[in-house]
């Protein structure tokens, strides 16, 4: 049923004049939900830095594979070939072993020249694949592969690595699952008792004939204004917050290859989903609240 | 216009209020419900509007079957229902005229049709020139006026008043009922609860005395019959 815009500006205006007129209630909604979203907000900046960090990490995992000495050329390229045939590898390069050496003499010093005279080093395919978490799979099935020596990626610390982030990535879903239960649970409750305030008056509609949506609409746009008020200041906060932070950390960290998301593409992201939760939760905490009050 | 056929209403704590209750109550009629207290009155007048649905049998209301009505079908049945209440039900925060013209606001009336219907329905109970005044600040004799200024703003077919002379002192009481007559002979049905006996035995009516779940006694031009 298609609702008349002079309803409809009825209800606007009956939503304002609720909120003016409950004040000190809409002060601890609206302030119910500022403080939740603030915790929350802040957490979900952590976690998705902290996110990043680990990606970024996991996606520097790769296997070398070394080349047996006995191998010819035309092995190597077989075994390129299967290497390859492998459905998880994103890439794979050669790097001869003469390559690897001057490798090892840039970092490690010119010390290791010495072995310039004879290089005890392989041959090796440096195997990437498409998703991190397959790297001790597909290192297992290349070391199968004739003509393969060993295949290394550092199993421990890489295995650890996905342990760690795989648990970090639960912990942080339930944690944040958790903060935004319970901003719902103190919302409705707020609003429950702004709509208590009033169950006479939504008696009295009932009596004279109102229909439920008629009743719900001022308190849904009610708890839509709550949800945005509530919203401002966990947002102004975490996008100022964020501004410093970043860059006061940023520089000293980026020396360890540690990169922090940037202030746009973390604050904007951020910024709508924190206004739809508020606005969600606003609206949910009204409904279940008023629905309640309905069946009179 | 009011037909119960075999109605019980056994609330979820085990009371029976009333067990096969039969009635017809015809459009124009004025109806009196008596009976001691606890007997049941209240259960009848709040099927009527379906605060209460009946646990077996029919009530059905100028056409409407309550018992099997949607919950979103109720407010359908409650704009041909005008309901008054001993404690008035008037919203504090509203003036006279807005707690009337809610009525007709929350029905999405015209705002026309509002400002011309409630000017109409003050003039019929007096109070046209105490619009702006909240209902705080008029007598329970006043207040009840407005109570009564909503109930038949949106022309309802039936009036159900339970007790609405409950509050008020017998002066005020008697000028209350000359409002619910001149009501009546608009044409309007009401059906009012009451235990004011000197009202029942004066301004004779039809009387349903209600004991014990049934019905007691069915009388045009009936007395009150119990001792006040």
């Amino acid at each position: 049923m298609a609702m008349k815009p002079r309803t409809f500006r009825r209800h606007f205006r009956e939503s304002f004049k609720n909120m003016r007129r409950n004040g000190w209630m809409t002060f601890a909604a609206v302030s119910a939900v500022t403080v939740t979203l603030l915790l929350t907000g802040v957490f979900l900046v952590i976690m998705l830095n902290l996110n990043k960090i680990g990606t970024d990490i996991e996606n520097d995992v790769e296997v070398r594979v070394h080349v047996k000495l006995t191998a010819s050329e035309s092995d190597r390229e077989r075994l390129k070939k299967q290497i390859e045939s492998l459905p998880e590898i994103e890439s794979i390069s050669f790097s001869s072993k003469e390559e690897e050496l001057q490798n090892l003499i840039k970092d490690m010093g010119s010390d290791f020249s010495l072995f310039e005279q004879n290089n005890p080093l392989y041959d090796v395919f440096i195997v990437k694949t498409a998703r991190p978490q397959d790297t001790p799979e597909v290192a297992r099935k290349i070391e199968q592969i004739e003509y393969t020596e060993k295949a290394v990626y550092g199993e421990e610390k890489v295995e650890n690595l996905f342990n760690f982030m795989k648990t970090a990535r639960n912990v942080g879903i339930v944690l944040v699952a958790g903060l935004l239960f319970t901003a719902m649970f103190l919302i409705s409750n707020t609003i429950k008792i702004t709509i208590f305030a009033r169950r006479k008056e939504i008696e009295i509609m009932k009596l004279v004939g109102a229909t439920n949506g008629f009743i719900r609409w001022p308190f849904l746009l009610e708890g839509l204004w709550i949800g945005m008020l509530g919203s401002i200041v966990p947002i102004a906060a975490i996008a100022a917050g964020y501004y410093y932070t970043e860059q006061a950390i940023a520089a000293r960290l980026s020396s360890h290859f540690i990169e922090f998301i940037g202030f746009l593409p973390l604050v904007l992201p951020v910024t709508v989903l924190l206004l739809v939760i508020a606005v969600f939760i606003g609206i949910w905490g009204s409904f279940i609240s008023v629905r309640r009050f309905m069946n009179v | 216009m009011i037909e119960m056929q075999g109605v019980t209403k056994k609330y979820p704590n085990g009371v029976t209020a009333l067990s096969g209750i039969d009635v017809t109550i015809k459009q124009g009629e004025f109806v009196y419900i008596v009976g001691p207290s606890g007997a049941g009155k209240s259960t009848f007048i709040k099927l009527i509007y379906r605060e209460e649905k009946p646990t077996d049998g029919q009530v059905v209301v100028g056409g409407i079957n309550t018992a099997n009505l949607k919950q979103r079908s109720v407010p359908t049945l409650r704009r041909q229902v005008g309901v008054v209440f001993q404690d008035f039900k008037l919203l504090p925060l509203l003036n006279v005229y807005e707690n009337v013209a809610f009525a007709l606001e929350v029905i999405e009336e015209e705002p026309k049709v509002i400002r011309k219907r409630v000017m109409e329905v003050l003039d019929l109970v007096g109070l046209k020139h105490k619009a702006r005044m909240l209902p705080t600040e008029l007598s329970g004799g006043e207040q009840q006026r407005v109570a009564i200024a909503r109930s038949i703003v949106n022309n309802p077919k039936v009036v159900i008043a339970d007790e609405p002379t409950g509050n008020l002192d017998p002066d005020t009481s008697w000028d209350i009922m000359s409002l619910f007559e001149t009501i009546n002979e608009r044409g309007t049905t009401i059906v009012m609860a009451t235990h004011n006996k000197e009202i029942v035995n004066t301004i004779r009516r039809r009387v349903i005395a209600i004991e014990n779940g049934r019905i007691a006694r069915d009388e045009q031009r009936g007395d009150y019959g119990y001792e006040a």
